[in-house]
């Protein structure tokens, strides 16, 4: 796959839920390029921003446009969600399922799934049901089952957030192999110390708003706004 | 007391012997509960699939009335149908009353809300689940429908089951409908119903065993089916 770069614009995003404003209003100009941070403290719209983009979240008011077609932009994207969503079906199955959705033949199917369950450590359970694995080989299966279809964009809601270090560090292994063979990654978490060592952009979120964006080592130096001082810090933003 | 333990042994016996009354009546009950079963299925299924994923005006209308059509009294069903049916009703000309396609007519109304009420409750919570992966997948309407009844299939059977223990249980309408004619329309619950009556209660009761029988089967299928959902066993 080429590493062609791709962009999003969005005009006057929002969103409202219940009368409250969860999103925006967000105007952006965004080269998905390479590894993107989204941070931010809970509530912030890290996942709301991250779905309205993929197009999973309907907006209030305003508009997305990526840089291809519609139809086309979700076909060549994939979504880890925050919460592992997994078929009522056996590992083997979760992961030949967008696979069997493009129509690619079983043979091929076949061998890719046996090739990424090593990749994500499931390769002993490939018949075991899906919705009965830990919380951490949810998760696992879940990148797998996004990355399986090499996607052009990666949308990944802190896809760490339940595994211990070492399945931490094989997951950034994979997602840095990923990178390389050219998909965009825009991903949320709260490890700061995932963010150091994967990002190449910063997006720091602050109630709905994109509150400051940069480059990650000039963000982690030198924050421009207090908000993300405080917030590298660990204090408590108001 | 006596005359109960004497048709408790004759009921056996007639099951032993496989009487042929009992065998009719028996096949003639699984038929025609059976037919009701697939009709009421081919539109409850579909339907109640339908309603759970699709958001439209009257959706809550629909839901509501679904509910209450559950809780119609069976007796009242076969009154309507009759009036439909009988030779002054706008079906009269058909000339199937009295028939067990009439009874079948009776039972597929009585149990397609049952079903389709299972159907829309169960899809519904599996849409919730399912409904960000399937669309950030981008499958097309047809692919997420199958993925929903393919991985609710257990809990779609469960209903279907339902349906089919309420239809063969069921004695006020298809008595009314279908008239509980001897070789023609009488099935197990009417002949019960005729043979108590009448005193005869070697037959009733043998009727009575087959029926808690295939209640008991379809109880114990639902139980299981249930069970591997929960388990999430293939
Ligand atoms: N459907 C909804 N109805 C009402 N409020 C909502 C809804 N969806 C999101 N919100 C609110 O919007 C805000 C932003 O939510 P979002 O999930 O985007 O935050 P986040 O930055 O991802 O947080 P976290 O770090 O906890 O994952 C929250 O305050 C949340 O309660
Ligand atoms: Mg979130």
């Amino acid at each position: 796959m080429v590493n062609y770069p791709i962009s999003v614009s969005l005009n006057s995003v929002s969103v409202k839920r219940r009368g409250k404003s969860v999103l925006g209003p967000l105007s952006l100009d965004f080269k998905v390029d390479g590894f993107n941070i989204v941070l931010g403290p809970n509530g912030a719209g890290k996942t709301t921003f991250l779905k309205v983009l993929h197009g999973v979240e309907r907006v209030s008011y305003g508009t997305v446009k990526w840089s291809i077609p519609d139809a086309k932009a979700r076909q060549s994207q994939a979504y880890v969600f925050q919460s592992p969503i997994m078929l009522r079906r056996s590992v083997r199955q979760n992961l030949a399922y967008p696979l069997q959705l493009v129509g690619m033949d079983k043979a091929e199917i076949t061998t890719r799934v046996v090739e990424w369950a090593q990749k994500i450590g499931l390769q002993d359970v490939l018949d075991f049901p899906a919705p009965r694995l830990s919380g951490g080989e949810q998760q696992k299966l879940a990148l797998g089952r996004a990355l399986i279809r090499t996607p052009q964009v990666l949308f990944l809601d802190e896809p760490c957030a339940n595994l211990d270090g070492r399945s931490t560090r094989e997951i950034e292994e994979l997602l840095k192999n990923a990178t390389q063979a050219g998909t965009h990654i825009i991903m949320t978490t709260h490890d700061l110390g995932q963010a150091r060592r994967l990002a190449g952009r910063i997006l720091f979120f602050l109630n709905g708003t994109l509150h400051e964006q940069g480059n990650a080592s000039e963000f982690f130096i030198t924050p421009s706004t207090s908000a993300a001082r405080a917030f590298l810090n660990g204090d408590i933003i108001e | 007391m006596n005359e109960i333990w004497a048709g408790i042994q004759e009921a056996f016996w007639l099951i032993i012997i496989l009487d042929s009354d009992l065998i009719e009546i028996t096949v003639r009950s699984l038929k025609v509960s059976f037919t009701a079963l697939v009709v009421a299925s081919a539109l409850a299924l579909p339907f109640g699939t339908w309603l759970a994923i699709r958001r439209f005006r009257y959706r809550r209308v629909t839901i509501a009335a679904l509910n209450a059509l559950m809780g119609l009294p069976p007796v009242v069903v076969g009154l309507i149908v009759y009036l439909l049916l009988s030779r002054s009703g706008p079906f009269g000309v058909l000339g199937l009353l009295f028939t067990p396609t009439a009874m079948i007519v009776a039972q597929v109304i009585i149990i397609t809300p049952l079903i389709a009420s299972i159907t829309h409750q169960a899809m519904r919570e599996l849409w919730s689940e399912y409904h960000d992966l399937l669309i950030s997948l981008n499958t097309s309407k047809r692919q997420r429908v199958a993925a929903l009844i393919w991985d609710g299939r257990r809990t779609l059977m469960t209903a279907a089951l339902a349906g089919f223990g309420r239809a063969i249980g069921e004695v006020g309408a298809i008595m009314i409908v279908g008239g509980n004619i001897d070789h023609a329309t009488r099935v197990l619950t009417t002949a019960i119903a005729l043979e108590t009556g009448k005193g005869d209660f070697a037959l009733a009761l043998g009727l009575g065993f087959v029926l808690i029988a295939l209640t008991l089967v379809v109880n114990l299928a639902i139980h299981a089916l249930s069970r591997t959902e929960r388990e999430g066993t293939w």
